[in-house]
């Protein structure tokens, strides 16, 4: 599925850990938020050294690593999905690098591609290194994401512009992700930096309300990308020991009200960007 | 400003927001070294603070015994009490320059974390400390000087609660926090910048011992020989002889061997590259659970240089187990009358192994701390105690 053409209107991008709290309800968990409006889904893969995320993703990785999620499950997960969104894989490169007989990236990607994985982040990968990697996503036909942070510049910046397809991913902030109420004053900055790619914005890294949502895409993003509000009811469901549908609702409408205020912030007049 | 990496180890594999500080701390200690004003100020510290020139000395007794010449570089005299300092000195005076006013730094021994907290004290930044919950239980007397230096020590209680935990911890700060903060990595690994910056500020070692030994022995060494945790004290020997016909040999923590599943040696067993703390380099196997008897080697992984000086055979590298390690670190105290750390006594185990069998006439070893820090455990090991 093409993941550029998922930006038509303004775009709901959730993330979830796969596997958190378990497979099953993960499995759950990714149809409410897609039956909810979501776009694209970003899985993330959980890694054991997760050093771009903040808390709340990163006890989300490890309630999933507990709870036995591998790439191999990882790869079953998605194979079994069903929503008929674009699915981006995030996850950390040791594991893309690790995976297979083979070095280098070329046998993760192939794998994912036959589970019907349409595209990548990869955090700690730099733009400098990503030559590999983009190669093989070349081969398979599938996107390769990067985040632009506040301080991408120069040839950072040139070279990302490069390697990029799909989306780029903008981060709003300095600093790991968190949920806050507060919409980064990065986020115009940051958009008028890549205003000339060619690929579709989504911003991301702290969008908690649908007021949130609609107040980035009015600043001119093409959607946006949510992970710490949605894990947060994940991870009160479970403390709370919530029945899996009743935290599947809660994300649902969740999702609902994100994709409602991307909506609502889309400029009146028609077509996009 | 290019990352530089060795062969095909090393990089810069960081989440973007960490990129543009590191970026930036590459360009200032790429400037620093070519600065003499700073080298000035380096240089004064290193004399006058820390004690150096430490002294090359003769183990008379051990030569005898195994008919070799046996050196000793002296870095256990540097102040602190291991080669600890002239990293922390080179990266806090970096620091300052860069307009920094916070450190934080990893410590799995507490070594590093101490000689961290010692430069924030003289240079006046703000410390923070990250340290595993189990680290802090062992090493509490580091914990105490720490504390008494005015730094806060932060306990990490993800995974095995070690080293390589306080690693992540504080990188994560750093993201956070990157503008007034300098993280002042402790060993020769991480992502570029860190491993040749450290690599710099530690290499005095070698040079000043290269000009010791010729004064001494009268020639190079036939080799030299270091422990390997991240691998700064090697390289800091290493560095000056490796031009020269001089072999060298790293001494990993093999632990309880290298068959046991409990080492720490990923360069002599293991065939495991990864991409780890924001380096590709090598890394103990899935199966192994990382263990040594020193809280300063048992990283389970190493500095991307000498993945790549094995590869190219500059180097070699064998493991030295707990026992071996505790073997040495009597004999040394009881033959020279000087107490190793238990870090060393790997270095020194190996250095006797190879005199022994008669590979090498004369060798270099850096003594790279005192023994202090592991009363606690060599009182337990061998019934110190007094007999009531
Ligand atoms: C005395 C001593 N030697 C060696 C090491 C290991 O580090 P490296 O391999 O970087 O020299 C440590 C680390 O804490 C140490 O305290």
């Amino acid at each position: 599925m093409s993941l550029d053409a998922a930006f038509d209107e303004p775009a709901f991008v959730p993330y979830l850990a796969v596997g958190d709290p378990g497979y099953d309800a993960s499995l759950r968990y990714v149809e409410a938020v897609a039956e909810g409006g979501a776009d694209v889904v970003e899985l993330g893969l959980p890694f054991s050294e997760p050093i771009a995320e903040g808390s709340t993703i990163q006890s989300a990785i490890v309630r999933a690593l507990e709870a036995g999620m591998t790439p191999d499950r990882y790869f079953e997960f998605v194979s079994e999905l069903d929503v008929g969104v674009p699915l981006v894989c995030m996850t950390y490169y040791n594991l893309v690098y690790q995976y297979g007989d083979e070095a280098g990236p070329r046998p993760f990607v192939e794998r994912a591609a036959e589970v019907g994985v349409d595209g990548f982040v990869i955090p700690d990968l730099p733009a400098e290194e990503a030559g590999p990697l983009r190669a093989a996503c070349d081969a398979f036909g599938l996107d390769l994401v990067f985040i632009v942070a506040p301080t991408t510049e120069g040839e950072r910046l040139d070279r990302m512009r490069e390697f990029v397809s799909g989306y780029v991913y903008v981060q709003a902030r300095l600093g790991t992700t968190g949920a806050r109420e507060e919409v980064s004053e990065y986020t115009e900055r940051s958009l008028a930096r890549i205003a000339d790619w060619d690929v579709p914005k989504a911003v991301g890294f702290g969008i908690k309300t649908g007021g949130h949502a609609e107040r980035i895409v009015s600043a001119g993003a093409d959607g946006v990308i949510v992970g710490s509000a949605l894990v947060d009811i994940v991870a009160d469901g479970h403390e709370n020991g919530d029945p899996t549908g009743a935290v599947a609702d809660r994300l649902e409408q969740k999702a609902r009200e994100l994709k409602q205020g991307a909506l609502d912030g889309a400029p009146p007049r028609p077509g996009r960007r | 400003m290019a990352t530089e990496r060795f062969d095909e180890f090393g990089g810069r594999h960081v989440p973007e927001p960490l990129e543009e500080p590191l970026e930036e701390l590459a360009a200032g200690f790429e400037a620093a070294i070519e600065s003499e004003e700073f080298w000035a100020e380096f240089e004064h510290l290193l004399e006058h603070y820390g004690g150096r020139p430490t002294p090359v000395f003769r183990a008379d007794t051990l030569s005898e015994r195994y008919d070799a010449d046996i050196y000793l570089k002296h870095e256990d005299l540097l102040h602190g009490g291991a080669h600890k300092l002239n990293n922390t000195l080179g990266q806090g005076l970096l620091a300052k320059r860069a307009g920094k006013n916070r450190l934080i730094a990893e410590t799995g021994a507490g070594q590093h974390g101490t000689a961290t907290a010692m430069v924030g004290a003289l240079l006046d930044l703000d410390t923070t400390v990250y340290m595993g919950r189990q680290d802090i239980q062992r090493q509490e007397m580091n914990v105490f000087r720490m504390r008494l230096l005015g730094a806060e020590v932060q306990a990490v209680t993800r995974g095995n609660e070690g080293l390589a935990e306080a690693v992540d911890a504080a990188l994560e700060d750093l993201v956070a926090n990157t503008e007034q903060t300098h993280y002042l990595v402790g060993s020769a690994v991480g992502p570029d910048p860190f491993p040749r910056m450290v690599r710099e500020f530690q290499s005095v070692i070698g040079r000043e011992a290269r000009e010791q030994i010729q004064e001494l022995h009268g020639d190079l060494p036939e080799a030299c020989v270091a422990c390997v945790g991240g691998g700064s004290n090697s390289l800091g020997l290493f560095t000056a002889f490796r031009d020269d016909d001089v072999a060298f040999y790293g001494a990993e923590p093999g632990g309880k061997g290298v068959d046991s599943g409990r080492h720490s040696a990923p360069l002599s067993a293991s065939d495991e590259v990864e991409i780890f703390q924001g380096m590709r380099t090598k890394v103990i196997d899935e199966d192994t659970e990382n263990h040594s008897v020193s809280a300063g080697l048992d990283y389970p992984s190493v500095g991307p240089e000498h993945a790549a000086m094995q590869a190219s055979g500059r180097a070699e590298y064998h493991a030295v187990t707990d026992e071996e390690a505790m073997a040495a670190f009597r004999e040394l105290s009881e033959s020279e009358g000087i107490i190793p750390a238990f870090e060393p006594s790997h270095a020194i185990a190996l250095a006797l192994e190879l005199a022994e069998s008669g590979e090498h006439d004369s060798l270099l070893v850096n003594l790279c701390g005192r023994g202090d820090k592991d009363m606690r455990t060599a009182a337990e090991q061998f019934d110190l105690t007094p007999s009531s």
